[in-house]
């Protein structure tokens, strides 16, 4: 075995109720506060007790981009926690687990893994006064077998319990220093080390979750309507926490038919508007979703993709939205379709969607998914370039400008950019009604054949413009690799270190090309990024690789291979270099 | 001073000839030049059907929006600009059958929004199919052996649900109905106001010769409309009397507006969209450490 330092994963699981994922959420934030990086990922099932929940923090001395499938000490709440994850273990590896738990000699399967058990809940109850303080008495013995300071660790305690007061925090204090005082017992058997960087600069540890709800409150969100789905309502949830302080108006609303609609209606009247939801909830959206197309009303979508159809997998990942998103609604309009590809790229997007919805009228889909939207990692405290968010509103007729207009307003009038100057109710000049009905340049219905066509052409003009507006794909690695690995948003992570393995291993064997700006798509842009590839590989977290069919219906690009996976997890690095050793076609399990 | 005529479109009308949406139309401009209101002032979201097209044979701000949701959408412009006159126009299929849950929402949150709806009992501009306020027993394309269902009681309804003002009125009576219209612009709340819309095409039974014997106004007798139970007794007689006016309205019920923090430094769109400052900037920041 190798002893390492700063380069491990440890993972911590329970059932729903025992605290495990605000527990793994402390540990990235006390990691990152000791000058680490971590990549923290939680995995969840859909009910309140019971089951089986984890949560894995990796940690590193360089940036993160992904989670990773090997772990080096597993923090055993449940006896589950022991037969589902042991086989993961790297030889060397520990188990920490509750001596209360009915761990049994066959459990303990592996010869080259270190089982230390503690009575965690028996002295968490001694120390704190409650079993809840086991979650910190095991992340203390993780600090005390690698060898870590306990600094970080305490710092989050003193936040996150200030609230409950003296007795709470010095309960859960005493718990991490006997856990750490047990672990440092076993340190001598475990190679894998953590030490802190204590002159590394102040970072943020940050989900996509709030960095998207963040950048959409810097991009002037001032409505935001949703109604509670796995993983899309965490950005209402944000909203809410900071709709007092900032101005943003908040409704928790009957269904996802009316968050869409409400927001329409705030969006029409003159505030920019989002809807945070999920496939299910956009599902019910798509009607309305088509009435502000119709009646080119600027609007934000937030999707969070889960897996489908229905029901489908409510606490897991999937990137299996993206063409059901593009062609929603009967009928044809122009929409953004946006997928940021990282943490700091949810932020971006959270105000570009409001700028590119009210420069074109017209709604903008932000497609994030399970998987970007509940990581967190450490970023730079200037991750976030808040000097270039930008609130531009495009062709918005201020009060003079519409005091001074001379001939009637038209709402809908037919211009070469197709964009026609927008006047928000209110202003005695500009008294008009939008329609969902086919509509003349004044908004009057017409069903006459030329109006129509002219309203069409109108609105399908604005394509051109907002093609123009898509950046283009991300590249990555060598130029002149063997071969290409394709993939759209959140693969951005898991793909980029994929590249760095295989090249490392052999060099030039592979580069990546990730989409972000997905609709309308970039085509040429899309061309001279993979312009001279030798073979390309797509990478999808979904059945039936949709980003290459739309590649190959507007570029004529065609896929060599396919990696896919649809079992709900997000891919790992790990999985994708071994996909590539396989045969065809590579159906990730 | 506004007039009448400011509120003319020069859209040409659709309707049938004596279609009850004519009266509700003119009835609907009177009440909002009695109460002072100017086109730019007030906003019109309405639905799917005939009477939906409302809004374009005025000349106001408005949304010809899509089935069963305009009171959705104007939830949402109320919020976002509580400064402007909040008003939906619907159908019975839009506001009993396909936005019931939308109009029992809005109901029990006071939005401030003036709920008109045409309720003619049968769906028109689909060709007279049954509708939610149909009676039981009605022969129609879609129930040919006569329409299962209990009607919807929509002010029993609205009374159960909190709204804060309900009332019913007819264009055969236009006086009354204008009156009533203005007393609902009037209120601080949500009001629903459920017009006996005779169709003379799809329901002829129930048009003018059914409703002129039969309506009474609940205001001559003498009626308390702050008695909630005789409010809600009163909601369910239907047969040879059929009570008009104001069923039911409490004062003083604070609006869902006005408890909303964000709007409490003025409407949404009136409040400075800017980039967040410094300070701002530096407590979001310092949450993430």
């Amino acid at each position: 075995m190798q002893a390492t330092l700063n380069d491990l994963v440890i993972r911590i699981g329970g059932e729903a109720g025992h605290g495990v994922e605000s527990s793994g959420a402390g540990f990235c934030q006390a990691l990152t506060r000791s000058g680490l990086y971590v990549f923290g990922l939680p995995d969840y099932h859909s009910r309140i007790r019971g089951g089986h929940n984890f949560y894995t923090v990796r940690v590193s001395d360089r940036p993160l981009y992904a989670h990773s499938d090997r772990i080096h000490l597993l923090l055993a709440l449940t006896e589950e926690t022991i037969t589902r994850h042991q086989d993961a273990l790297v030889p060397g590896g520990a188990v920490l687990y509750d001596t209360r738990l009915k761990v049994t000699a066959e459990m303990m399967a592996r010869d080259d893994v270190l089982y230390v058990g503690l009575p965690l809940s028996e002295m968490a109850k001694e120390k704190s006064g409650t079993e809840l303080a086991r979650n910190t008495m095991a992340l203390g013995f993780a600090a005390g077998i690698t060898g870590l300071d306990l600094g970080g660790i305490e710092s989050v305690i003193y936040d996150n319990f200030a609230r409950k007061g003296q007795a709470v925090i010095e309960g859960n204090l005493d718990a991490a220093r006997w856990g750490q005082a047990e672990g440092a017992r076993y340190a001598a058997q475990f190679p894998f080390k953590l030490q802190a960087r204590p002159d590394a600069p102040r970072r943020l540890t940050v989900s996509g979750t709030q960095a998207f709800a963040m950048g959409a409150l810097a991009g002037g969100c001032r409505f935001c309507a949703g109604y509670p789905m796995t993983p899309g309502s965490p950005v209402l949830h944000w909203l809410a926490a900071h709709s007092a302080r900032y101005g943003v108006a908040i409704k928790h609303t009957e269904d996802e038919i009316a968050a869409i609609c409400m927001a329409i209606g705030a969006a029409h009247m003159g505030a920019r508007a989002l809807v945070p939801t999920s496939g299910g909830g956009f599902s019910l959206m798509v009607e309305a979703l088509g009435l502000a197309g119709m009646t080119e009303t600027p609007l934000v979508i937030y999707n969070a993709q889960r897996p489908g159809p229905s029901t489908g997998l409510p606490t897991r990942n999937e990137q299996g939205d993206l063409l059901f998103t593009i062609y929603a609604s009967q009928g044809d309009f122009p929409r953004f379709v946006l997928a940021p590809h990282t943490v700091e790229a949810c932020f971006v997007a959270g105000w570009q969607a409001f700028n590119l919805a009210e420069r074109y009228q017209t709604p903008v889909i932000v497609l994030s998914d399970h998987y970007l939207a509940v990581m967190t990692r450490t970023l730079e405290a200037d991750a976030f370039d808040w000097d270039a968010v930008e609130i531009d509103r495009g062709e918005l007729l201020t009060p003079a400008q519409l005091d001074a207009l001379e001939e009637e307003y038209k709402r809908f009038k037919d211009t070469p950019s197709g964009i026609s100057p927008r006047a928000l109710p209110g202003h005695p000049k500009a008294v008009y009604v939008s329609d969902s009905d086919e509509h003349d340049e004044s908004g009057h219905i017409s069903e006459e054949s030329a109006v129509r066509i002219q309203q069409m052409d109108k609105r399908m003009r604005k394509m051109v413009g907002m093609r123009a507006e898509m950046g283009a794909p991300l590249c990555y690695g060598p130029t002149d690799a063997e071969i290409t690995l394709v993939g759209w948003g959140s693969t951005y992570g898991p793909l980029r270190e994929a590249v760095d393995r295989l090249n490392a291993r052999s060099p030039k064997r592979a580069n990546m090309v990730n989409f972000t700006d997905l609709w309308p798509l970039p085509t040429n842009k899309a061309h001279a990024a993979l312009a001279g590839t030798r073979r390309r590989i797509a990478v999808e977290v979904n059945a039936t690789a949709q980003f290459a069919t739309l590649l190959r219906a507007y570029t004529g690009i065609e896929m060599d291979d396919y990696i896919r996976k649809y079992d709900g997890r997000p891919i790992s690095p790990d999985e994708i270099v071994q996909a590539l050793e396989g045969s065809t076609p590579k159906v990730v399990k | 001073m506004v007039t009448r005529a400011d509120y003319n479109s020069p859209e040409a009308v659709t309707w049938c000839p004596g279609c009850g949406n004519y009266g509700i139309l003119n009835a609907l401009k009177m009440a909002l030049v009695e109460q002072g209101f100017e086109p730019h002032q007030v906003v019109i979201f309405s639905g799917i059907g005939c009477g939906s097209k409302l809004p374009r044979y005025m000349k106001v701000n408005g949304m010809h929006t899509i089935h069963g949701r305009p009171l959705a959408i104007a939830t949402g412009a109320r919020l976002a600009n509580h400064g402007l006159k909040i008003l939906t126009v619907h159908g019975d299929g839009d506001g009993y059958g396909m936005g019931l849950s939308h109009f029992a929402h809005a109901a029990r949150r006071n939005i401030g929004i003036v709920d008109i709806v045409q309720n003619n009992r049968v769906y028109g501009l689909t060709k007279g199919q049954y509708s939610p306020t149909s009676d039981r027993g009605m022969r129609t394309p879609t129930s040919p052996e006569g329409a299962i269902e209990l009607p919807v009681p929509p002010l029993a309804l609205a009374i159960t649900m909190g709204a804060t003002f309900v009332a019913r009125a007819y264009p055969g009576d236009l006086r009354h109905l204008v009156w009533v219209l203005g007393e609902a612009l009037r209120h601080d709340g949500y009001a629903l106001v459920d017009v006996l819309q005779p169709c003379v095409t799809f329901n002829r039974p129930s048009a003018y010769d059914f409703y002129n014997p039969r309506v009474y106004k609940l205001q001559d007798e003498g009626h308390d409309p702050t008695d909630k139970v005789a409010a809600w007794q009163k909601a369910f007689e239907w047969g040879e009397r059929i009570p008009l006016g104001i069923f039911y309205q409490v004062h003083g019920q604070p609006t869902y507006e006005a408890q909303v923090p964000a709007l409490q430094a003025g409407p949404l769109v009136a409040q400075p969209l800017t980039k967040l400052n410094a300070q701002q900037i530096d407590a979001l920041q310092k949450e993430l450490m």
